[in-house]
């Protein structure tokens, strides 16, 4: 039975979350209406958002410490935020900013906070390897952390997602595959492009536990990393952990998603599994007061990071050609004519 | 202001189409014309490509010859090699050129080694489509050209458009050919609803088929006193730097590379040999590829014509984020007047 407390602290992450990525959408559409310009507004590029993936985020994530190491694919803030990661910066390097987490280098798809030690790579599945080293390098120093790698559902056909659980697998490796299944690969049906039923059974060949968790539900992902997160702590090896979430926005701010039937969009608005947490802490006795001063402070929280954020300077042209190796910057210029 | 050299043959051609439709109109035709053609990629189907590159398809063809594919690189560009031996045309996307990172075994060492291999006992005849470049701070792992690393390792041919009129003849020519052809299209100038191109790309284009020759570059601005050589979003910075030095009595050549392999050596040769004074652009890093390789061709076949030499690409660091920081490293129009300037 998960605590009260716990719940809470899940419960508070969700928000914040959801109401960064709120707050980061209308960021981001500044300067782009009404002609949609990707390039344009303070925050250019792609963006993906997580809005109906947080339970997925928070009920891994409270199972694991700053030395625990966690990536994440190309949708990475609400795991991003449940991993402790440093808000202020993360959304300073969204904005490209020179005090950002990676000096406005990285950009949203591409944040690392060694503190918590957090990566992300915008390639799907791709930092399923790094994750399987981060477990390696704990079970060669004989240290009790973990690794987990999330990915989508999209990318469950690559080879670098299949290859890890191997390596993982036949090493017994502290890791914990976690497959966020929103059911969509960008515009393309997950029956269209994979023929099983649950990503879970993906697991069956490659001799670990495969667990679903087939509803959106905090609590019920919570019970589940406990037990996956615990097998790989204690020496058990790798776990596949296959969560069902809803995308309730599109692959990438832009996305008309034309292709999605209404009633598809519409369910994922419906089943929302921040209000499903709130029912269940109502139950336990939190009431709607302390519910609002809970969403209260994330709001804080948020607009203090995006203001802080917004204050900080862009970065100097000419950093452009540092950190391309960490000892002779100099060889990095390339063109030095 | 000296007028563009290159009749495309568009004359009394009304329809001005954008890149993308350009090259869908040629990827349907050879569709239309033969049953051994089909398109697979992600997000071909419903969405019509991410970047434009199908859309339309689907309202005339199935959903076998317009394949949505799991995201498996290694295995559908690997299946499009062996439809291809086995005597198809298949057409295969991989939707950001970064993306080849994760399927380089099947591209460089079965797509473009088999004929060698074989002593051309099979051939590969089929079209490697991808989205290059950036300028939108898409930052490292999905703004890269790659254009190098796909013309240095042999056995593939690299097409470039820069237009809509070339986007729909080298693709004919790509579809037609009976070896590997790797169809670069800059995201920047497919003219896709949230990423504005500029006004160049947009282009009369027949209705009737018609191909581009691969391996043929194209003077697109005659000028006596610079030759500036490029390729894709390149062309049409290359062409407003031109504009720009003309109000200052200097007079540029500009040209479009188009195909990377085979290369088009002449055509530089012939410009420098006017000029004497060569810039080469590159939206890929500097080192080790497309500028350094336009350079050593001609400094090769004739040392004595070249006076001045400059080269404008991505220095050697992987794409930032950051505006200022992309900026920076992404050759802008002021960059190829500065270069021009220097040599001149």
């Amino acid at each position: 039975m998960v605590g009260v407390n716990t719940l809470r602290e899940m419960y508070e992450q969700m928000v914040t979350a959801r109401r960064y990525e709120q707050r980061l959408q209308e960021e981001y559409l500044e300067g782009k209406q009404p002609a949609f310009d990707i390039s344009a507004g303070p925050i250019p590029g792609e963006l993906h958002l997580a809005a109906g993936h947080e339970a997925a985020a928070v009920g891994v994530c409270a199972h694991l410490d700053d030395e625990d190491t966690v990536t994440a694919p190309h949708r990475p803030h609400h795991v991003a935020i449940a991993k402790g990661v440093d808000l202020d910066r993360m959304t300073a390097e969204i904005f490209g900013r020179e005090t950002g987490l990676c000096k406005g280098k990285g950009g949203h798809m591409h944040l690392f906070d060694p503190d918590v030690n957090f990566a992300c790579s915008g390639i799907i599945a791709q930092g399923c390897p790094p994750a399987v080293g981060a477990a390696m390098a704990a079970d060669k120093r004989n240290e009790d952390s973990v690794a987990v790698a999330y990915l989508g559902e999209g990318a469950v056909d690559q080879g670098a997602f299949l290859e890890s659980l191997n390596l993982a697998a036949v090493r017994e490796l502290p890791v914990v595959f976690v497959v966020e299944d929103n059911d969509w690969a960008i515009s393309m049906p997950q029956d269209r492009i994979t023929d099983v039923d649950t990503i879970a059974e993906r697991a069956d060949g490659f001799d670990m536990p495969g667990v679903r968790v087939d509803h959106d539900d905090a609590i019920a992902v919570y019970e589940a990393a406990r037990d996956a997160v615990g097998r790989a702590r204690n020496g058990n090896g790798p776990t596949l952990l296959d969560v069902q979430v809803h995308r309730r926005m599109g692959h990438f701010m832009g996305d008309a998603e034309g292709y999605r039937p209404d009633e598809d969009s519409e369910r994922a608005q419906r089943l929302d599994a921040i209000e499903r947490l709130a029912d269940d802490l109502r139950d336990r006795g939190v009431d709607d007061a302390e519910l609002q001063e809970l969403r209260e402070l994330a709001e804080d929280r948020v607009e203090d990071a995006i203001e802080w954020a917004k204050a900080q300077p862009e970065p100097d042209p000419a950093d452009a050609h540092e950190d391309v190796f960490v000892d002779d910057p100099a060889a990095a210029s390339g063109g030095d004519d | 202001m000296s007028k563009p050299a290159s009749d495309p043959g568009t004359g009394g051609v009304d329809r001005e189409l954008t890149m993308s439709r350009a090259m869908v109109d040629a990827i349907a035709s050879e569709m239309r014309a033969d049953d051994e053609v089909f398109y697979m990629g992600e997000d071909v189907q419903d969405y019509g490509g991410i970047f434009d590159s199908t859309e339309g398809l689907l309202e005339e063809f199935d959903r076998d010859r317009v394949m949505d594919v799991p995201i498996s690189e290694t295995a559908y560009v690997g299946a499009a090699v062996g439809a291809a031996q086995a005597g198809m045309r298949p057409i295969a996307e991989i939707m950001f050129a970064d993306f080849v990172g994760v399927c380089l075994d099947q591209v460089y060492n079965q797509m473009a080694k088999n004929t060698y291999m074989s002593g051309s006992a099979v051939n590969v005849p089929m079209v490697l489509t991808t989205a290059v470049g950036g300028e939108y701070n898409d930052a490292a792992q999905h703004s890269q050209t790659l254009y190098g690393l796909f013309s240095h390792l042999p056995g593939m041919q690299v097409v470039v458009p820069s237009t809509a009129y070339d986007a729909k003849g080298l693709m004919h020519a790509a579809v037609r050919s009976d070896d590997p052809v790797v169809y670069m299209f800059h995201k920047r100038l497919m003219g896709i609803g949230w990423m504005p191109a500029p006004e160049g790309p947009k282009t009369p284009v027949p209705e009737d088929d018609y191909t581009v020759p691969i391996g043929e570059a194209d003077v697109k601005r005659e000028g006596g006193d610079v030759t500036v050589a490029t390729l894709g979003l390149h062309v049409h910075r290359a062409l407003d730097a031109a504009d720009q030095l003309a109000d200052d009595g200097v007079d540029v050549e500009v040209i479009d590379l188009r195909s990377l392999v085979p290369f088009d050596t002449e055509t530089v040769l012939d410009s420098v040999e006017k000029t004497g004074r060569l810039v080469v652009v590159d939206e890929d890093y500097q080192s080790f590829g497309v500028t350094g390789e336009v350079v050593a061709r001609v400094a090769e076949r004739s040392p004595d014509a070249l006076e001045a030499v400059e080269r404008v690409a991505i220095p050697d660091v992987p794409i930032p984020y950051s505006r200022p920081l992309e900026t920076e490293v992404n050759p802008q129009v002021e960059d190829i007047v500065a270069a021009v300037e220097s040599v001149e």
